[in-house]
């Protein structure tokens, strides 16, 4: 709970940032008259130490490898550095789209980036590293020691391509995240069997969470690069240039020496890449035509859309339920209870579903441990349930006063009123406004990416970040989402037609 | 017109009736008698305190002071009771609205059904037996299986008419139900009421229909600023007024 207030407000600090803007990171603030117009460069603050994050003394600005790195191309230019906030799965995106000049925050080499991107030297040589709860440390040390486990990662980097290979050859269970702190959290937890990411998260969340160890043998190696749209290759190679000089003179390790990076790999590695010698990273994906690609995650995403639909089925039944419970409680009961579900229904509204979402699985994980898609449903349900009341409510309020008193003057009880002549009116009442609802839900149940359930959505954003496009990711999306949609609100209307006549 | 109301037994017995709202009083100490088989209209300007009378007996509004009885049940003064205390005095009263208020989600049968299956546990059945029964008294058989809003008004009050006689009750209560009638429509709906007091029921009937009352009720109560103007046997009372109020109501 404390964990995610904080993360909002770091969230809520850096956006601040962003657009208060003027002010550069601090280390760039000594010399170099700004000649031109700021360099723009992109990363996720989010990501947080030691790559970038937003100084806790001072959240309006930003300190980590990444800002200073960023600050010394900047200077080597004779610019001033300027940080743009983006998702971190965006960033290849936006620099595609001209948000700003340089991405990069840990972004990970890898070789489709190259076909679309000018991509900079590797500037630091990363190792996917498992980490286990101490008491598996003997037994696990690869994945093939995983099967039938669940391994968590972030989603769409490299290191969960390594995972989907790993549940083909040696059936590892993935379970994606949006963040690299709750995967060590659910491992310290027994939610999750085994985490694969950089060695640089798993170090940092080492320290901060503990209760877990890393194995010491790297399963891969990769790199982290900047990039920049293919267009700037001339400032690509200036930025070469800058970082080449910057590995001579010493001053590169002394940035990654004082955020704790430093060892005796790097040491090499950048010797690799002085004599030019880059080694190439152990990425798993390479370049596919994009017949292939669709050929290849067109079942995937099909799959995902059965949980969409299942997800959204589910929590859309449980909304009605508790819906129409709450519209009853609303419409008959006592003051307190009228008072109390008033109260529910506002909070839930007044309230992000993400939030809502992160309470319930990770804020509640002490009182009670739920199973990601049990809380995806549930959280779902409980936030759609007020939409749903107030809607119910309405529908009743609207059924004519002089019905209910003809209802009672045969001898009907208030109940019966309800059952036989109230609800069935105000069910066609609120037949409409519910398909929108579900329609919408269908589509927020895109959020519940935020707790390692994969749907549509973020298994069109996993293929997006592989494909460096959403073009066609997004396109067949779109069609799968339609395809959902469309028959819905098709048989609605049907039903309101049918309805209408009698 | 020469029923003796006397020795009839009482349908509905009101003494010294109350009600107020607020602190303006609607009904001030009313006296009123349906005896069974008669026709009685409540007639009176707009205010008069018509509407207030019939939806007190129908238990649908609460009442300050005074006594109503039908057919040995009684009501008390104060709040009205839940329905589960109501259930004797559901059955003895029905009630037709002025606006019909069918329930738009059933059929004219259905309607018709609904609290003798759900109210009084008959078998759907025999409570279809009783509706299609109704529907034919009424000369409306032939749109048993419409919904409401295909009704014209006149289908849509034979229908509410047959609702409210389904349960069978002793008194029954009507809101001005001339009020959306053509003069034929008018006449037949009279002859239907004269058909229902012959069947030993009382008619209590809220109405401004001069013509209506003079042709098809035994007794007529003029109200006027929530007490009794003036009442007796209709053609006397609408032919020969003694009170303004009752001149107001024939001009």
């Amino acid at each position: 709970m404390i964990r995610i207030a904080t993360r909002v407000l770091s969230i809520a600090a850096v956006l601040g940032a962003t657009w208060a803007c003027a002010k550069p990171p601090a280390s760039s603030t000594s010399a170099v008259p700004t000649s031109t117009e700021p360099l723009r460069w992109g990363g996720d603050a989010e990501g947080g130490a030691p790559f970038v994050e937003a100084d806790a003394a001072d959240p309006t600005t930003l300190r980590g490898f990444d800002v200073e790195i960023a600050t010394m191309l900047a200077q080597a230019l004779g610019r001033e550095a300027q940080f743009v906030q983006v998702a971190w799965a965006s960033i290849e995106q936006s620099v595609a789209r001209g948000d700003f000049t340089i991405g990069m925050s840990g972004l990970e080499d890898r070789p489709a980036l190259h076909e679309r991107f000018a991509v900079s030297l590797p500037y630091y040589e990363f190792r996917e590293v498992l980490a286990v709860r101490a008491a598996d440390s003997a037994r696990i040390h690869t994945m093939a020691d995983l099967r039938g486990r669940r391994v968590g990662t972030l989603g769409a980097t490299m290191a969960w391509e390594m995972v989907l290979a790993a549940q083909s050859t040696h059936g590892v269970v993935p379970v994606s995240y949006d963040d690299d702190v709750h995967p060590y959290t659910d491992l310290a937890s027994g939610r999750v069997d085994a985490v694969l990411l950089d060695h640089v998260l798993a170090e940092r969340s080492l320290r901060r969470i503990g209760g877990f160890v890393i194995q010491p043998e790297a399963v891969a190696r990769g790199h982290y690069v900047a990039v920049l749209a293919a267009r700037d290759s001339a400032l690509r190679d200036t930025v070469n240039a800058t970082l080449r000089a910057r590995m001579r003179d010493g001053s590169l390790e002394r940035v990654f020496r004082s955020w704790n990076v430093w060892d005796a790999q790097q040491a090499a590695f950048q010797q690799q890449v002085l004599r030019d010698s880059v080694p190439s990273g152990d990425a798993v994906t390479t370049g596919r035509d994009t017949a292939t690609s669709i050929a290849t995650y067109l079942p995937v995403l099909l799959r995902a859309a059965v949980i969409t639909l299942l997800l959204s089925v589910l929590a859309m039944a449980l909304a009605i339920t508790i819906g129409i419970g709450l519209a009853a409680g609303r419409v008959y009961g006592a003051k307190p209870l009228r008072i109390l579900i008033t109260a529910y229904v506002e909070i839930i509204r007044g309230t992000p579903v993400l939030l809502q979402l992160f309470v319930l699985y990770y804020g509640l994980s002490d009182v009670v441990r739920l199973p990601a898609f049990a809380a995806a449903v549930i959280g779902l349900g409980l936030n759609y349930a007020a939409y749903e009341s107030e809607i119910y409510r309405a529908a009743l309020e609207a059924i004519p006063t002089l019905q209910l008193e003809a209802a009672r003057t045969l001898g009907l009880s208030e109940l019966q009123i309800l059952r036989l002549v109230r609800g069935p009116q105000a069910l066609r009442l609120a037949l409409a406004p519910m398909t929108n609802d579900f329609v919408a839900l269908l589509k927020d149940s895109s959020l519940v990416s935020v707790i390692t359930v994969v749907e549509l959505t973020k298994q069109t954003a996993i293929y997006a970040t592989n494909a460096g496009s959403w073009a066609i990711p997004g396109a067949l999306c779109a069609l799968v989402y339609l395809a959902m949609s469309l028959p819905l609100s098709r048989m609605a209307r049907r039903l309101e037609q049918r309805w209408k006549i009698a | 017109m020469s029923r003796n109301i006397a020795v009839r037994e009482s349908a509905l017995c009101v003494r010294a009736l109350h009600v107020g709202h607020g602190d303006r009083a609607i009904l001030r100490g009313l006296d009123l008698d349906v005896a069974e088989g008669e026709v009685c209209a409540v007639m009176g300007v707009s205010g008069a305190g018509k509407t207030t009378v019939l939806r007190v007996v129908a238990a649908l509004q609460p009442f300050s002071s005074g006594t109503v009885e039908i057919g040995g049940v009684a009501l008390q003064p104060g709040a009205v009771p839940p329905e589960s205390q109501l259930r004797a005095l559901r059955r003895r009263v029905g009630v037709v609205f002025q606006s019909h208020a069918l329930f738009e989600h059933l059929t004219a049968l259905e309607n018709i059904m609904l609290a003798p299956v759900h109210a009084l546990g008959q078998s759907r059945a025999d409570a279809a037996a009783t509706a299609t029964r109704l529907l034919e008294s009424l000369g409306v058989s032939a749109r048993a299986n419409a919904y409401p809003r295909q009704l014209s008004g006149g289908e849509a009050q034979r229908v509410a008419i047959a609702r409210a006689l389904a349960p069978n009750p002793q008194l029954l209560l009507m809101d001005e139900p001339t009020s959306a009638l053509d003069p034929a429509r008018r006449s037949a709906l009279g002859e239907s009421v004269r058909v229902l007091a012959a069947q030993k029921r009382g008619l209590l009937i809220v109405t401004h229909d001069v013509e209506f009352a003079r042709s098809f009720a035994d007794r007529v109560v003029v109200l006027s600023h929530g007490t009794i103007a003036e009442q007796g046997p209709a053609i006397e009372v609408l032919t020969q007024p003694t009170h303004d109020a009752t001149r107001e109501l024939l001009r």
